[in-house]
């Protein structure tokens, strides 16, 4: 029990913004024509790529002078996969949800 | 008691106000997404947001020990990695078919959940890394996203087939304590740094297999439930590894995308009348909706009937389904309903919200073959429209035009909204022969005394329908 109050009073803010987020997102997303559910989840899903941020400060930080020691190499390896793999997701699902939008507007007129 | 607030360098006080704005950035983004106007400008915005954080983290960041900077070294990897990375992604994404669309949202998907799993890999061995729960939960979802999507990746292109065995929701159910297990076990073990490290390995593996047995069994109708909550679990492993780097941004964008995706979930849910935890773990019962009522025979048309019926009627509502997107037919179709408009016939699409395999999939297939989308009505506005209509068209669609989901309590799809096609004065259905939808369920609207069945593949169906019309 210590424990748990301990999490939650050392990530306090953080579980703030999680829980106004949530709602946040809520509010938001609801009542969103059918017509934008795949551009949605898929820009949505571009912004989940998020996840590059954490993929840059592991590379940024690798100890490139100690490469032999430990995990070192494997770790930054699988960082530049991280940062690859991250990439992918922000950049195409940006992409791909920009041509489904202008395919949409094409039609408008 | 006086704390003395250690105000930071200004390089860091910039940095965590730039991810401020890339969270607001991301927030008003999505918020503009979900309006039809200003739906590409949302794109943008939260874009240039990803844009601004990632720089900002390039230049700004510090080691949180040593209060280093990154060093110029290391930003020639991140670079080199990230023009890699964005040249193939956007290479993919402008070259891909547009009717490649479902599986592609799958790929990035996975690549996303991928780099998270990879992240919190790399973060558990860190011996500063005092957050060892989120780490876990980081790896373990972002996992399951990765395998699971790629394994929808793989049914919407075609490469593999939906399987489904009374016995896999058991399988399913043990990986996933499997998971749960493994979790707290690391959470909990004393064990040497050396074991924990090689348990976290056996812990991703079991991830990644719970992530397969998990979508395998779930195909059909209930593929949009599944893409739209992976989706939704990418973005909650990116916020766990935001938590890691007490990151805002990661966070708030992960948590975001997560509630967003989680909704996205429910709404298809929704529109199909089943709970999550039933498309999860049940699949629909198949076979088990016995029915009293006499199925009947069907009633065939041919060709030239049915061109002669649908160009002297006033009013025509085309209800698309999988089969459409499978025959690829979506050109013909629009080529048919030009030509229909063109003799003073009224022609619209009833769109319902989980045709196809993924939210929305009929209005980008349809909008690829340039159908204006003022054309697709959604179902709520079509249907009290169905009795004044004079033809329903229904191409490759089955259990949502079913009207077993209205007055037949037993059937599994009991409940579901659907369209109502069979209160139409005339039904022409398309369909490649006589097996059942994917919820196995029989389908008496083919029985009605209003349809007439056109068998074949709905591509050939319809160029022969465009060619009869032509001739009339």
């Amino acid at each position: 029990m210590d424990g748990v109050l301990e999490f939650f009073y050392t990530n306090k803010e953080a579980i703030f913004i999680i829980a106004l987020t949530i709602f946040l997102g809520l509010e938001v997303i609801s009542n969103v024509p059918s017509v934008l559910h795949t551009p949605l989840m898929s820009g949505a899903n571009a912004i989940s790529g998020v996840i590059i941020i954490g993929g840059i400060i592991l590379v940024g930080h690798a100890d490139l002078e100690n490469l032999r020691e430990g995990s070192h190499l494997l770790n930054l390896i699988l960082g530049i996969f991280a940062l690859l793999f991250g990439t992918l997701n922000v950049v195409g699902g940006f992409v791909v949800t920009d041509r489904m939008l202008e395919m949409f507007k094409k039609k408008k007129k | 008691m006086n704390t003395i607030l250690q105000i930071p360098s200004n390089g860091v006080i910039l940095l965590e106000f730039s991810y401020l704005l890339a969270a607001i950035f991301f927030v008003v983004g999505l918020k503009f997404l979900s309006h039809p106007d200003s739906a590409r400008k949302g794109n943008l915005w939260a874009a240039a947001g990803m844009l601004l954080a990632m720089f900002t983290t390039m230049f700004l960041h510090k080691d949180a020990e040593t209060m280093e900077g990154i060093k110029s070294a290391n930003l020639v990897i991140i670079l080199v990695a990230i023009a890699v990375g964005s040249v193939v992604g956007a290479i993919i994404a402008r070259k891909i078919k547009m009717t490649a669309m479902p599986q592609l949202v799958s790929f990035f998907n996975a690549s996303g959940g991928a780099a998270s799993a990879l992240v919190a890999l790399i973060e558990f061995s860190n011996p500063d890394n005092q957050s060892a729960l989120v780490t876990l939960l980081g790896l373990v979802i972002g996992a399951i996203a990765f395998s699971g999507s790629m394994i929808a990746y793989g049914k919407l292109n075609g490469n593999i087939k939906d399987i489904f065995a009374k016995w896999m929701s058991y399988i399913n159910l043990l990986f996933m304590f499997a998971v749960i297990a493994g979790v707290i076990f690391l959470m909990v073990t004393d064990a040497p740094v050396e074991t924990q490290q090689i348990m976290v390995y056996i812990l991703l593996a079991i991830a990644l297999i719970y992530g397969v047995t998990f979508v395998m069994p779930i195909g059909g109708a209930d593929m949009p439930v599944v893409i739209s909550l992976l989706n939704s679990f990418t973005g909650i492993a990116a916020a766990m590894a935001g938590f890691i780097y007490q990151n805002q941004a990661m966070i708030l964008g992960g948590i975001f995308v997560g509630a967003a995706g989680m909704i996205l979930t429910l709404l298809m849910c929704k529109a199909m009348n089943r709970s999550l935890l039933n498309v999860i773990i049940g699949a629909f019962g198949g076979g088990g909706a016995a029915s009293d009522r006499e199925a009947g025979t069907v009633k065939e048309v041919s060709v030239t009937d049915a061109a002669v019926l649908l160009s002297y009627s006033s009013k025509v509502v085309i209800v698309p389904g999988y089969g459409l997107a499978v025959a690829q037919a979506q050109h013909v179709c629009n080529e048919m309903e030009k030509l229909l408009e063109e003799n003073g016939v009224e022609v619209k699409y009833a769109i319902h919200p989980v045709a196809g395999r993924m939210p929305g999939h009929m209005n980008v297939l349809l909008a690829e073959a340039d159908v204006p989308y003022d054309k697709l009505v959604e179902m709520d506005e079509i249907n009290p429209d169905m009795p004044n209509t004079d033809v329903v068209v229904v191409i490759g669609a089955n259990d949502v035009v079913n009207p077993a989901a209205l007055d037949e309590p037993s059937s599994p799809i009991y409940g579901m909204p659907i369209i109502k096609a069979h209160e139409a004065k005339n039904i022409i259905v398309m369909k490649r022969g006589m097996g059942k939808g994917y919820a196995a369920i029989e389908n008496f609207l083919f029985y009605d005394e209003k349809t007439r069945m056109l068998f074949g593949n709905a591509k050939d169906s319809l160029q022969k329908l465009v060619t009869e019309i032509k001739s009339l």
